[in-house]
C-alpha cells in the first residue's frame, strides 16, 4: 500500500450520504452493474457531471461533517472505482468508515481539513501518520492516525478486507493451502 | 468503575472483564445476516460458522422488478440451499428484515449482533447490541466474529409524559432536531426515563431504528416486561435484561421534557429538520404521495392509528396513498383486525411488505418535484426516487391525516 499519495482536492459539504455516492435507484435496480458503471453516477444528485467529466484518477476528496452517513451502501466502492486516492473528512460516519478500511480506500479523520484547503489545491497525505501538507500554502495538518496494529490498520493495509480474509481464510484452515 | 450497557455486552463477547471507549477488540458474534454469502463462496469457503445463526431475508426490491435482480435472488437461493441456511425467509413469509428477523427470535437482550443493513441499529429496543456489518459480515459468516472499537455511550434521558397523538416518531424527530444527526456518531446512545418506559415496543423500535440517522452505532433501551412480552414464544434459549451502571461514564448526557410535544414532521433534506407540523400548516404543503410503510413505521399500531384516522373517509382525490406493512406478519395481523380492509375502502393501495418505496428502489418511486410524506426514516435528497421531489418525514397518524387533507396536517386536527 502507497503510503504517501498526492493530489488535487475536491470539496463538498456536510454529511454527503451514501445515497449521493450510489443512487438506490440507480444501482440497486441494477446489480449487474460493474464498480466502475455503478461510480458514474456517483454525486450525480448533488454535483451532476462530476463523475463522468471532472474528476480525475488520484484525486483527493475534502468533506465536511459526517460523510458517508445514510445506507450501508458501500459508497467508497463507487470513490475506489473513480480512483480517489484519499478521503479527508471533519468526520465519518461509522458505517462508512468500516466500508472504506474494508475496500482498502484510506479514508482519514481529520478535524479543521474544510478551513485548511480550497478546492483546487493539492495536497500531500501519509495515510499512516496522518500528517496532511497542503502543497500550495506549505501548512501541515494532523489527521487522526489509524492506531498501528489495530484490526482497521491491518485490513487498510492488507489492501482490504477481502485480501485480508484470504489470509485468514488459509491461517484457520477453512480453505486449503 | 461501572459499565454503560454496550461496554458489559461488547465486553462479555471479547472474553473480558471490562472494556473501555477507544479500545480495539475482537468480540464473538451471536448473530449475522446472509447478505454476504457469495462474498464468502469467492473466498473458497464452503460453510457458515454456525448456520442457524445466520438469518436471510430478500427485502429491497421484493419481489424482482427486472431479470437482474431475479438472477441475483436465484443465485441467493443456491447458497442458502449450499449453506444449509435455517432461517430464510422466502416472498409471502418475509418482509423487511428488521421485522422479520425479530419475529424470529434473532435478538434477545445481551447479545451482540453485527447484520447487513444500516438500521441495524433498530434491534437495539431489545436491549441488545445491534449493528451494521456490511462488508464486515463475511468475516462473522467464516468465524462468527467481528472486531469493533469500543463507543463512547451517551444517555438521552426521556422524562415527562408523551401526549396523546404523540408517538416514538415524534420522539426521535424531535431528539434529532434538537442535538442534530451526529450527536451519537461512533456512539452507543441508550434511551432511558419515564417516556422510554412507556412507549410501547413498536415506538421504541422506530427510536431504535433511527439509531443510524443520529449516527449511532448502537441504540439502546433497557429490557423490561414489554421487551420480554414481545419476545415470549419468539426467542426460547435463556437471557438476563443489561442495564447501565450507576457509576457508569458517559460522553453526555441529554434530557428531554416531554410533556408538551407536538406531532413532528422533518422538512426534506435531513433527518434532523424536525419542526412541529403545526408550524409548518401555514405553508400548505401539498403532497402528491403519502407512504406509510418501512421498517420504521409499519407495524400493527401504525397501522391501526391509520385506520382510525382513514374510517369511512377517502384519501384526497389528489394524492395516492401507499401502505406496506413492516412484515408479511404484520400484514396478516392487519388482514385479521380490519386495518386493510379499512385502507382498501379509503382508497389507499395496500402493498405486500417490502422496502420498495422506501429507498426508492421498486414499487412506488417519486418523480420530478413531486412531494411524499414518509413514516419511513430518510429524507436526504433523492431518497425516495427523483434527486427534484421531496419528502417529508412524520408518524403514521400524521401520514394518514395528510393523506385526508391533500396537504401537512396535524393529526390532532382529526381527533
Ligand atoms: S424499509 Fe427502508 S430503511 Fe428499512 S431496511 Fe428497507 S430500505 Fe432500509
Amino acid at each position: 500500500m502507497e503510503t504517501v499519495r498526492t493530489g488535487k482536492v475536491w470539496k463538498f459539504g456536510d454529511r454527503i450520504s451514501t445515497d449521493f455516492m450510489m443512487p438506490g435507484h440507480r444501482v440497486l435496480a441494477n446489480p449487474d452493474l460493474t464498480p466502475e458503471e455503478a461510480a458514474k453516477f456517483c454525486m450525480e444528485a448533488n454535483r451532476p457531471g462530476w463523475a463522468e467529466n471532472e474528476v480525475q484518477p488520484g484525486d483527493i476528496i475534502v468533506a465536511g461533517i459526517n460523510f458517508g452517513c445514510g445506507s450501508s451502501r458501500n459508497g467508497s466502492q463507487s470513490l475506489n472505482a473513480l480512483g480517489i486516492a484519499v478521503v479527508l473528512a471533519e468526520s465519518v460516519s461509522r458505517i462508512h468508515l468500516r466500508n472504506a478500511v474494508n475496500t482498502g480506500l484510506p479514508t482519514l479523520v481529520a478535524p479543521g481539513i474544510s478551513d485548511f484547503v480550497e478546492e483546487g489545491q493539492r495536497l500531500e497525505v501519509n495515510i499512516v501518520t496522518g500528517v496532511v501538507t497542503n502543497l500550495d500554502t506549505g501548512e501541515t495538518l494532523q489527521a487522526e492516525a489509524w492506531e498501528e496494529g489495530s484490526p482497521p490498520y491491518e485490513i487498510l493495509m492488507a489492501g482490504g478486507l477481502d485480501a485480508y480474509m484470504r489470509v485468514k481464510v488459509r491461517e484457520r484452515g477453512l480453505v486449503a493451502e | 468503575m461501572g459499565m454503560t450497557i454496550a461496554e458489559k455486552i461488547l465486553a462479555a463477547h471479547a472474553g473480558a472483564d471490562s472494556v473501555k471507549p477507544g479500545q480495539y477488540i475482537w468480540c464473538k458474534v451471536d448473530a449475522t445476516s446472509g447478505h454476504r454469502l457469495p462474498e464468502l463462496e469467492a473466498l473458497g469457503v464452503d460453510q457458515v460458522w454456525d448456520k442457524d445463526k445466520v438469518f436471510m431475508v430478500d427485502d429491497h426490491q421484493a419481489p424482482p422488478p427486472t431479470i437482474a435482480v431475479a438472477n441475483k435472488v436465484k443465485n441467493l437461493r443456491r447458497l442458502i440451499k449450499k449453506y444449509d441456511i435455517t432461517n430464510f425467509f422466502e416472498y409471502g413469509r418475509g418482509g423487511i428484515l428488521h421485522q422479520v428477523f425479530a419475529e424470529n427470535g434473532m435478538y434477545a437482550p445481551g447479545e451482540l449482533i453485527a447484520q447487513c443493513d444500516s438500521h441495524s441499529t433498530a434491534g437495539g429496543v431489545f436491549n441488545a447490541c445491534v449493528t451494521n456489518a456490511n462488508l464486515d459480515a463475511v468475516h462473522v459468516l467464516a468465524f462468527g466474529e467481528l472486531w469493533f472499537r469500543v463507543p463512547e455511550s451517551v444517555r438521552v434521558v426521556l422524562n415527562g409524559t408523551l401526549p396523546g397523538w404523540c408517538v416514538g416518531k415524534d420522539v426521535i424527530l424531535k431528539v434529532a432536531s434538537e442535538l442534530g444527526t451526529d450527536f451519537g456518531l461512533y456512539k452507543s446512545v441508550e434511551y432511558v426515563g419515564p417516556v422510554a418506559s412507556q412507549m410501547t415496543i413498536a415506538q421504541r423500535w422506530t427510536v431504535s431504528n433511527m439509531g443510524v440517522e443520529v449516527g449511532a452505532k448502537f441504540a439502546l433501551f433497557e429490557g423490561d416486561e414489554k421487551t420480554d412480552a414481545f419476545l415470549e414464544g419468539r426467542v426460547d434459549r435463556p437471557y438476563e435484561h443489561v442495564s447501565g451502571d450507576a457509576d457508569a461514564s458517559y460522553a453526555a448526557e441529554y434530557e428531554f421534557d416531554l410533556s408538551d410535544l407536538t406531532p413532528m414532521v422533518a422538512r426534506p433534506g435531513d433527518p434532523g429538520n424536525g419542526v412541529p407540523v403545526e408550524s409548518v400548516r401555514g405553508e400548505r404543503v401539498k403532497i402528491d404521495q403519502a407512504f406509510l410503510g418501512s421498517c420504521t413505521n409499519a407495524r400493527l399500531e401504525d397501522l391501526e392509528v391509520a385506520a382510525k384516522i382513514l374510517d369511512g373517509k377517502k384519501v384526497h382525490p389528489d394524492v395516492r396513498m401507499l401502505v406496506s406493512p413492516s412484515s408479511q406478519n404484520v400484514f396478516g395481523e392487519a388482514l385479521k383486525a380490519g386495518y386493510l380492509e379499512t385502507l382498501l375502502e379509503a382508497g389507499a393501495l395496500v402493498e405486500h411488505s417490502t422496502c420498495g418505496p422506501c429507498y426508492g428502489g421498486h414499487l412506488g418511486i417519486l418523480g420530478d418535484g413531486e412531494t411524499c410524506i414518509s413514516s419511513s426514516n430518510r429524507n436526504f435528497k433523492g431518497r425516495m426516487g427523483s434527486p427534484l421531489s421531496h419528502v417529508w418525514l412524520a408518524s403514521p397518524a400524521t401520514v394518514a391525516a395528510s393523506a385526508l387533507a391533500g396537504e401537512i396536517v396535524d393529526p390532532r386536527e382529526f381527533l
